[in-house]
């Protein structure tokens, strides 16, 4: 059984139950935080560190999608510094891969594109490394586009936990990390992918997309997640 | 087997022993035996052999002496002889010499303060031991504190001394040990599981390899002593692959374990059930890091996730884990056996034993040492260590691998405890310290070790996978002399993002090489960005230019 607890965020005083995490709080009770790894019927990994909160009395900072609440919290999400360093890690995102959200199929729905709009990035400092990645073009519906990747592993995650394919995972480490298809085999001869487009509909960015959608034509479907998730903990209640 | 059975073998190889006159250790751990100190056994026996000397005179692998640099190492006893740099010709005149005078132009010279000054506690048998022998183990003392603690102790009271000693975890971060066990010991759950994390990757760094090539009974002991006091029932040893040796030792050990019933169900007659697994690493320096070892040992992709929970709690496959490293495990046993307030006598007021570091880098005396915690580094670099070869000057000692920092020559009267490390901006680590004198280039160090950090991160955090990157690009136009001031603020921008934001403990410490050069050796980072010159010499910058920035003096900048 979980209990309730009140909290103070960003001065204001709050209540939740003590299983859910300080971005559910947050987002409950009207403060919105920058996420880009989380997504609302995956479970949380803590990576982006966009999130990251500061709690009084905790000298680190905290990633909200995976601390949970507790009575008494004294949760900061908005400081100057805080914000800082969102805008330096979306600015890292955007030198990492080759973004050009002109040419981008989604351009105008990408979380990455919002992310920048939401925390004033008009320009990036660093230098942009201007990866060669490929692209994978032989599956019969979909694409992906390793270029506009951010790593943030939610299709690796919607295939293993969501549909149980687990086609998706990550290969290398470190700045040679890529998600990869089985085997690093092409998509379209992946025995595993079932081809349900759940990938596709979570990404963040234009890296998985559907065949024949051009400039800024691909929206995503999100909604259908927390449905799913919601119906089958009901099935198996 | 019963105790009985467990006195007998170790009276029968005392006896043995004593039969005896002499025994002739060589050294086979992993440096002496790159120096061929196999080719100098084979002679050795050959040569006893030859000589009808089977039963006068006993040989034997032995363990580490430290002296890495000076190998191969071969010691008689109990005369306490030790002769270095021996070749297979030597043999002859080493047992010529055995009932007389010491071959003096191999003999070491154990009275010098390499020898000396160092206290072993960890490597309390001084190598004067078969690393592939429980016989030699136990006749040794080995196994009586895994005797005392199982059949005259309860898991409360082996708490209790680990508590007491003071006992700091020698992985690095120093948490208390006794503290860790006690969580563990109170966390719920009928399945609890010890690991043991031999991924030393550091680089310069190879105590634990030593420890696991040397005395892996003692590391099973260790860790069994754990799990006794924590309730778990199930051990990992995490080694990584690069280690065979190590790997082989520790294998046979585990078996001659088992047969002895050390290990297993019921062990020594008690209701104390407890089995040993090895895990392999597979070269991911991160797996270092307990969280990615627990992945890593499920069959995952090695790579850290936020904490908490903590291992103590929510560790492998879930169930509450005991992870420490190679070296703690080392001290349960003195612990144990000698008891904790003869431990916490030793070393400093916060930092209670002994610490064993590899020296390396610009030594006279490159190996491995063990001394008590607060000895000062000018201890450890001149008196141990023999000073700075060519009569060149010591510039700085590189602590805790690439998460901790370079300590800078003006504070060579340090003591080394965690806290005054911390102080000077470097960190304990593993035991690795390089030494490093004025042919060393501070900014090529730091990028040295940003490459590291870079190639090494897991990839999972933006912070760490991209920063260390862009990092390392900046480190390396400093050194190529084409970076400008500009490049230095956002060096210092993205340290600071990169210590604050990354997910793990290893993305978090990756700035400290840059940070502490910086601030320590900032002139020399000046030097290659203003003035495109390598105040060492290291770097190759070609041709010198005017600065870029010429309005910003160095004396601005610096002040």
């Amino acid at each position: 059984m979980s209990r309730v607890v009140t909290l103070k965020i960003n001065n204001q005083d709050v209540s939740g139950r003590d299983d859910e995490s300080v971005l559910q709080v947050a987002r409950d009770n009207g403060v919105d935080l920058p996420t880009l790894c989380h997504l609302d019927g995956l479970h949380d990994i803590g990576a982006c560190r966009l999130c990251l909160v500061e709690v009084e009395g905790v000298p680190k900072l905290l990633p909200a999608c995976t601390t949970l609440v507790a009575e008494g919290m004294h949760i900061r999400t908005d400081s100057e510094r805080l914000n800082r360093y969102r805008r330096q890690i979306v600015e890292l995102l955007f030198v990492e891969g080759n973004h050009i959200c002109s040419v981008c199929v989604s351009n105008g729905h990408c979380d990455l594109q919002g992310l920048a709009v939401e925390l004033g990035i008009v320009h990036v400092d660093y230098n942009y490394r201007y990866p060669k990645r490929p692209v994978d073009a032989s599956h019969s519906r979909f694409i992906f586009d390793g270029n506009r990747c951010v790593l943030c592993t939610r299709c690796v995650r919607v295939c293993d936990e969501i549909e149980g394919a687990h086609t998706w995972d990550v290969r290398g480490r470190g700045i040679k990390s890529e998600v990869i298809t089985d085997l690093d085999q092409p998509w379209g001869e992946s025995p595993t992918c079932t081809t349900c487009g759940k990938c596709v509909q979570v990404c963040p960015t234009g890296a998985l997309f559907e065949k024949g959608k051009s400039v800024a034509e691909m929206h995503k479907r999100r909604e259908f997640l927390p449905y799913l998730t919601t119906m089958r903990e009901k099935t198996t209640k | 087997m019963s105790l009985e059975e467990l006195h007998h073998i170790v009276e029968e190889e005392r006896k043995a022993q004593a039969a005896f006159q002499h025994r002739i250790f060589v050294c086979s751990g992993t440096a002496c035996q790159s120096a061929h100190s196999d080719t100098v056994q084979t002679a050795l026996q050959a040569e006893i052999k030859a000589r009808g000397l089977e039963h006068h005179c006993d040989i034997t692998g032995g363990g580490c002496r430290g002296l890495c640099a000076a190998g191969p190492m071969v010691s008689v006893e109990p005369q306490g002889i030790l002769y270095e740099g021996v070749a297979p010709d030597d043999a002859a005149a080493i047992l010529d010499s055995l009932d007389g005078e010491p071959v003096a132009r191999l003999q070491a010279d154990t009275d010098a303060p390499f020898y000396a000054r160092q206290v072993k506690v960890v490597l309390e048998h001084s190598g004067k031991l078969n690393p592939e022998s429980l016989e030699g183990y136990l006749a040794a003392g080995g196994y009586t504190a895994l005797m005392k603690a199982v059949t005259e102790m309860t898991p409360a009271q082996v708490l209790d001394e680990v508590m007491r000693s003071g006992l700091r975890g020698r992985g690095g971060a120093g948490y208390r040990t006794g503290l860790k066990w006690s969580t563990v010991a109170k966390a719920h759950g009928a399945l609890k599981y010890v690991v043991c994390n031999g991924d030393e990757g550091d680089p310069g760094a190879f105590m634990d390899r030593s420890v696991m090539e040397d005395y892996p009974h003692r590391v099973i002991e260790g860790m069994t002593i754990a799990a006794y006091a924590v309730g778990a029932s199930e051990g990992f040893l995490y080694v990584r692959a690069e280690y065979p040796l190590a790997v082989k030792r520790l294998q046979l050990a585990i078996r001659q374990a088992q047969r002895h019933n050390l290990l297993g169900s019921n062990i020594l007659g008690t209701s104390f059930s407890f089995t040993i697994q090895i895990r392999l690493g597979a070269g991911a320096f991160v797996c270092g890091e307990e969280t990615a070892l627990i992945a890593s040992i499920e069959g995952k992709r090695g790579q850290p996730r936020p904490r908490p929970p903590y291992p103590a709690e929510a560790g492998l496959w879930g169930k509450p884990t005991l992870i420490n490293n190679v070296e703690s495990y080392g001290n349960i046993v003195p612990i144990i056996r000698e008891g904790a307030d003869w431990y916490a006598s030793i070393g400093t007021e916060k930092s209670h034993g002994t610490k064993v570091f590899a020296l390396s880098g610009r030594i006279v005396n490159t190996g491995l040492i063990e001394v008590p915690m607060g000895m000062t580094l000018r201890e450890i670099v001149y008196d141990i260590g023999g000073g700075i070869p060519d009569g060149k000057e010591l510039k700085a000692i590189q602590t805790g691998g690439p998460s901790g920092g370079c300590i800078p020559a003006q504070y060579l009267d340090m003591p080394v405890d965690y806290e005054s490390l911390l102080k000077l901006g470097s960190f304990m680590g593993s035991g690795g310290m390089i030494i490093m004198d004025e042919t060393s280039c501070m900014v090529d160090v730091a990028q040295y070790f940003m490459e590291f950090c870079m190639s090494e991160s897991c990839g999972k955090c933006i912070p760490c996978r991209v920063g260390t990157a862009q990092m390392y690009d900046l480190l390396k136009k400093i050194t190529s002399g084409t970076a400008t001031l500009n490049d230095l603020a956002q060096l210092e921008e993205l340290c600071d993002l990169v210590k604050n934001t990354s997910l793990c403990g290893l993305g978090q410490a990756a700035p400290n090489p840059v940070l502490s050069t910086l601030r320590y050796f900032r002139e020399e980072y000046l030097a290659h960005i203003v003035e495109k010159r390598c105040p060492a010499g290291v770097c190759k910058i070609h041709g010198a230019q005017s600065p870029e920035h010429p309005s910003h003096t160095e004396q601005e900048v610096l002040s």
